[in-house]
């Protein structure tokens, strides 16, 4: 499983990477922001079977990184992964297309379930 | 003749709403990734502008709240909590460390900012390491200390916001 990971924070990247390696044989791909990932996708939108995405980082933030997704894929399973709880902003992602919301600080057990929820594993 | 009575100053005070938001998602933050419960003092005043200890991250509000809030820990005290939020030992010199720092300051300021009951933004973090650093913080805004222990060291949490709306 493709698997990309969307955060300025090289250490929540590494802890997210240490959860989903519970899924399995999964290959990770990191970027550190909104540009980065679109580079990351570049001509193949369904390239990645599943996203993280920050919400808050420079120069591409995840709710703009969510719509540029969105334009052209509306497939591919994309979930916020972000400090950002309030209900508005929660309603704005699910405006712009995000599958999913899981808080920080989450524990390695909720991070999963949401993800599992996302692809449809059963838990 | 008019008698000229000179005012004290008012004494700053504590506010509650603003302060018990970062009890609480300092509790959880350590608790759900660190897998540390700080034991948290009752917060007080700072009134000098140096910070805590030696490693801080700061984050920056700005919106209908705007100051900074900075977590500031005993050099030890992080090189432990980092290395136990990674899961990894982590050397203070590196670029991970630093990183580290900021993530946990990241995730205190934002996850309060909920119960803040306000529209703010939060700016990336800064991280500064070094003995006796001083921070620059709003004037005529107290700074509230959160003295929090752990097993493995002491840091603070010092909350300097006011409301503009």
């Amino acid at each position: 499983m493709k698997i990309l990971l969307v955060d300025d924070s090289r250490t929540m990247r590494n802890i997210q990477k240490k959860v989903l390696e519970g899924l399995g044989a999964v290959e990770f791909t990191e970027a550190n922001d909104g540009l980065e990932a679109l580079t990351a996708i570049g001509n193949n939108p369904a390239g990645f079977e599943l996203i993280l995405i920050d919400w808050n980082m420079p120069n591409m933030d995840g709710i703009t990184l969510v719509g540029r997704i969105r334009a052209s894929d509306k497939k591919t399973p994309l979930i916020m992964v972000t400090t950002e709880s309030e209900k508005s902003r929660i309603i704005d992602a699910i405006k712009a297309g995000v599958n999913n919301y899981a808080l920080k600080p989450f524990t390695p057990e909720v991070l999963m379930q949401k993800v599992k929820q996302t692809l449809g594993i059963a838990a | 003749m008019e008698t000229m009575v000179k005012q004290q100053p008012a004494a700053p005070v504590l506010n509650a709403a603003l302060i018990m938001p970062f009890v609480r998602s300092t509790l959880e933050v350590f608790t759900q990734m660190v897998k540390v419960s700080p034991q948290i003092v009752k917060p007080m005043l700072k009134e000098d502008a140096g910070a805590s200890y030696d490693v801080s991250g700061i984050i920056g509000f700005s919106g209908e709240i705007i100051g900074s809030v900075v977590v500031s820990f005993e050099l030890e005290a992080a090189r432990k909590l980092v290395s136990a939020l990674v899961g990894m030992e982590v050397d203070p010199s590196s670029a991970d460390f630093v990183d580290a720092v900021g993530e946990l300051a990241n995730m205190i300021a934002g996850s309060a900012k909920k119960d803040l009951g306000k529209k703010a933004s939060i700016a990336v973090p800064t991280v500064i390491i070094g003995k006796n650093h001083m921070i620059g913080r709003l004037s005529g805004v107290p700074c509230v200390l959160i003295p929090c222990h752990t097993e493995v060291g002491d840091f603070a949490v010092e909350v300097n916001i006011k409301p503009t709306a």
